[in-house]
């Protein structure tokens, strides 16, 4: 009986002769990528707004970054439900600590609280990939990159998502200057030192290269700029200092709310945080 | 778009050829090796719900049908469910569990209405009800328990005095835009009210929206369209305006179809007679 | 066990392989995929009736090539040509589609040769259809056919299995549902030329924008019986800004372990071919400057 199960077939019949199982599948591929990189005094983190599942466009605005607190800014991406819940998770342990402590959360134990609540779900994993980017106590930027159950590093640069592999190689080349030899008699190259008009180009190019290349890129991107605090804004800010079609707002700062003192002028004494935006194509 | 109920321990049902089965429902399931328990399947299922935004509020539109698989079984059903004054549910899915989400609803409403009595108690604004029905639904996909349906939300937001609309579904996804669709819609009509919208607005959005009447039209074309070709549709259909003023929801009504544009045609292939 | 059960064929794909490599697939990752044209694919019959003009068959395609989630190509040319007056628009498995209207184009061609007449879409359909069903699916060809042949336009579409269906409207491919949204809304029988360009145009359109496996530009192409007018590239609506940075590397980037050089030519004579029976006026033997490459020094001229 057994034998004539599983007959030996012709090649016509075989892929329909295994039950499909019905069973609910609690996660899905919401496509999109992000990036950050790190600079010697600012941090760079972006995302394209796309959401999708399957070859279907479900809204062409959806949010993947998220700016935390003064300092700190998380981008999500993979399954959107779960990058949205969890993001909210976050916040909320974020408004505790605060009121706990008086402050916010320094960078570093944003990064060590999300491992832990990754790795919380380990065995129900949120299927989602997170870059945490902002300002250090000491005043450098930083980048924090996880995997879904919580593993994690500190880095100068990070691509994640669907086009993970199309960025990573380029930031690589361009970030860490891997596969490049300085002029001869020259410094060595020293990853995490660009000035941040060419950290954005190389964002914008990144963003611009992944939707030509990957279906799932496209619509719009979003880039969060945040600047160590007393830092120039020069190069953001005024005339053609971005290219055309970009907008720029700097976002109100998120305060101290509990009980610490308002810091000194406006913008001036805190890190700033901008937000820059850009079309991308939407087909 | 909704699977068809089929008999458990079978294979899928490519063609929707089963007959009615003992389909196994809730608790006594045979999934012994989940963690518990619980995953059903949809049943009795709606198809499409569709949603545009237009310059005074939002428009819903979803059809009468509720489908038993393949077969066309209930042809009667209403699939759009006020909240309150400004929020209405337009739901795609399983039958029982928007019924369940009915009684939910409401009962968190009237208890809402208890309070408003004698307190100066706000109402839940669209947003609201939003954010819980997604809470919701994410909390029942994190339980393996799923609620089987897939949810546009719409509405007008008083103190903001701009529309609302927004989608939810079994696994927890949300997401919002000018113009939404669920299930068959997404693929079919999405397309025609993307259209429409940007003809006017622009692709930013920043132009005037339809009026009205437009909106009306649009969903008119697309409720048409996705009979013509959604197997698990109903010519028969029922559009919520939600405004300033208030949710209204038509009668039911039908399309004007069209079929002899194939007339002159004879066969699949070489065939001339 | 019964010897010989069928007659191993001589023509056609060899599978002797199939069992091993589904034996690999299962122990390895899977087996390959091909490139498939995740794409948006349409036709429309026009003229006629009251229209005052020549009926006639649009067809048109994105033209999006993709393997997975990557873009393969983002200009591919997907409206095939089978004889002067019939194309073919494929969807599915790129080579499959490619090697198929090849191979149905030439037998067309023999066809019409050896009847003396030019062959009828009916013909390229019954061809198609017998080919891809013999395959059984197998062959993942999806196409829309038209044509204009004797017996007026014609449409088709062809699916892998080999089944047919003849309308005056089709789309296929992963826009299929984008597509026909605007054809079940808009249609007209008996459209002017112009409108149903325009109508293709818009469908495709619908599967560029709204089907993450189309894409990039649209193509059209107008069969009447007075030929067939081809528009490749009719609309751009996605050309690609230019980039913030120039990435351009400086000579000596890459890293170099070992250094000879060596010169290949160890002597040259030059031969002068303009004897060869008659005189080539006009071209004189120049001597060639050694070690002068492609691209060669500054200021070389070559025609002078």
């Amino acid at each position: 009986m057994a034998l004539y199960h599983n007959p030996p077939m012709a090649y016509a019949q075989e892929p329909t002769t295994a039950p499909i199982e019905h069973r609910f599948n609690p996660y899905s591929d919401n496509g999109g990528s992000i990036l950050a990189i790190a600079g010697s005094d600012f941090s760079v983190i972006a995302g394209d707004t796309r959401q999708s599942e399957g070859y279907n466009i479900q809204t062409r605005y959806a949010r993947k970054v998220w700016q935390l607190t003064d300092k700190a800014v998380l981008a999500t991406n993979g399954f959107a439900a779960d990058g949205n819940n969890f993001v909210k998770r976050v916040k909320q342990r974020l408004e505790w600590y605060e009121h706990a402590h008086h402050k916010p959360m320094g960078l570093k134990s944003i990064a060590r609280m999300i491992q832990t609540m990754l790795y919380g779900k380990r065995f129900f994993p949120y299927y989602v990939y997170n870059i945490l980017g902002g300002i250090e106590e000491d005043g450098t930027g930083a980048v924090y990159s996880f995997d879904p159950v919580g593993s994690y590093e500190r880095e100068a640069c990070r691509a994640a998502g669907a086009a993970q592999s199309l960025i990573q190689p380029f930031l690589d080349n361009q970030i860490y200057f891997k596969n490049q030899q300085p002029e001869p008699g020259a410094a060595p190259f020293i990853p995490g030192n660009l000035p941040l008009g060419t950290v954005l180009s190389l964002v914008v190019d990144s963003f611009t290269s992944a939707t030509e290349r990957h279906i799932e890129v496209g619509d719009g991107m979003e880039i969060y700029v945040v600047m160590k605090r007393g830092r120039t804004t020069d190069d953001l800010l005024g005339d053609n200092k971005l290219a055309p079609g970009m907008t720029i707002e700097e976002l109100p700062s998120l305060g101290e709310s509990v009980g610490g003192v308002e810091s000194e002028g406006e913008g001036q004494g805190g890190e700033r945080t901008f937000l820059v935006r850009q079309a991308l194509k939407r087909d | 778009m909704w699977k068809q109920p089929a008999p458990a321990n079978s294979s899928f049902n490519e063609y929707n050829t089963f007959p009615l089965p003992q389909t196994q429902r809730g608790g006594q399931s045979s999934h012994a090796h989940g963690p518990i328990g619980h995953t059903q399947q949809p049943l009795v299922t709606g198809t499409s719900v569709l949603g545009l935004k237009f310059d005074k509020g939002v428009m819903i539109a979803a059809d009468n049908l509720a489908s038993y698989g393949s077969l066309a079984r209930f042809r009667d059903i209403q699939r759009l469910h006020p909240l309150g004054k400004h929020t209405l549910l337009g739901v795609a899915g399983d039958m029982s569990d928007f019924q369940w989400l009915k009684k939910e609803l409401d009962g968190l409403l009237r208890s809402e209405d208890a309070l408003a009595l004698t307190d100066s108690h706000p109402s839940l604004s669209p947003k609201n009800i939003y954010e819980l029905l997604s809470n919701l639904f994410y909390a029942r996909r994190s339980k393996m328990n799923p609620v089987w349906n897939a949810v546009l939300v719409g509405g007008w937001d008083k103190v903001k005095e701009e529309s609302f609309l927004a989608y939810v579904d079994l696994l927890g996804t949300t997401y919002t835009a000018p113009t939404l669709a669920t299930g068959f819609g997404a693929h079919l009509a999405q397309p025609l009210l993307r259209e429409a919208y940007e003809a006017k607005a622009g692709i930013d959005g920043e132009g005037p929206l339809l009026t009205q009447e437009e909106a009306e039209k649009v969903l008119d074309d697309c409720m048409k369209v996705l009979f013509y070709r959604d197997a698990r549709s109903i010519n028969k259909y029922q559009v919520a305006t939600i405004t300033a003023g208030g949710v209204t929801i038509s009668d039911s009504r039908s399309a004007d179809t069209y079929w002899k544009f194939a007339e002159g045609l004879r066969g699949y292939g070489a065939q001339t007679q | 066990m019964v010897a010989k059960a069928v007659e191993a064929p001589n023509v056609g794909f060899d599978f002797s392989n199939y069992a091993r490599n589904q034996f690999f697939g299962e122990r390895l990752q899977g087996i390959p995929k091909a490139t498939s044209t995740g794409t948006t694919i349409v036709g429309v019959i026009f003229g006629g009736g009251d229209s005052g003009e020549e009926p006639g068959v649009c067809l048109g395609a994105d033209t999006r090539a993709t393997g997975g989630p990557i873009v393969a190509d983002k200009n591919c040319e997907k409206i095939h040509y089978l004889t002067p007056q019939i194309r073919c628009c494929g969807a599915g498995t790129a080579a499959d589609t490619e090697f198929v209207t090849n191979l149905i184009s030439s037998n067309l061609e023999l066809h019409a040769l050896s009847q003396g007449r030019p062959a009828r879409v009916v013909t390229a359909m019954t061809m198609l259809k017998q080919y891809l069903f013999r395959y059984q699916g197998h062959v993942g060809a999806h196409l829309v056919l038209g044509g204009v042949d004797v017996t007026g336009p014609q449409l088709f579409t062809v699916h892998a299995h080999g089944s047919t269906d003849k309308l005056p409207y089709v789309t296929m491919g992963s826009g299929s549902l984008a597509a026909m949204a605007v054809f079940e809304s808009s249609f007209k029988e008996n459209m002017k030329r112009d409108e149903a360009i325009a109508l293709v145009a818009r469908a495709i359109r619908s599967g560029i924008f709204n089907d993450l496996g189309s894409g990039s530009n649209v193509d059209v192409a107008v069969i009447t019986k007075n030929g067939t007018e081809n528009l490749r590239n009719y609309e751009m609506p996605n050309e690609r800004g230019t980039k913030s940075r120039n990435y351009k590397f400086r000579r000596g980037t890459t890293a170099w372990t070992k250094e000879s050089i060596r010169s290949l030519i160890v002597s040259e004579e030059i031969k002068s071919t303009s004897g060869a029976g008659k005189d080539q006026g006009g071209v004189e033997v120049v001597a060639v400057p050694t070690g002068a490459g492609a691209g060669g020094e500054e200021g070389m001229e070559i025609d002078s």
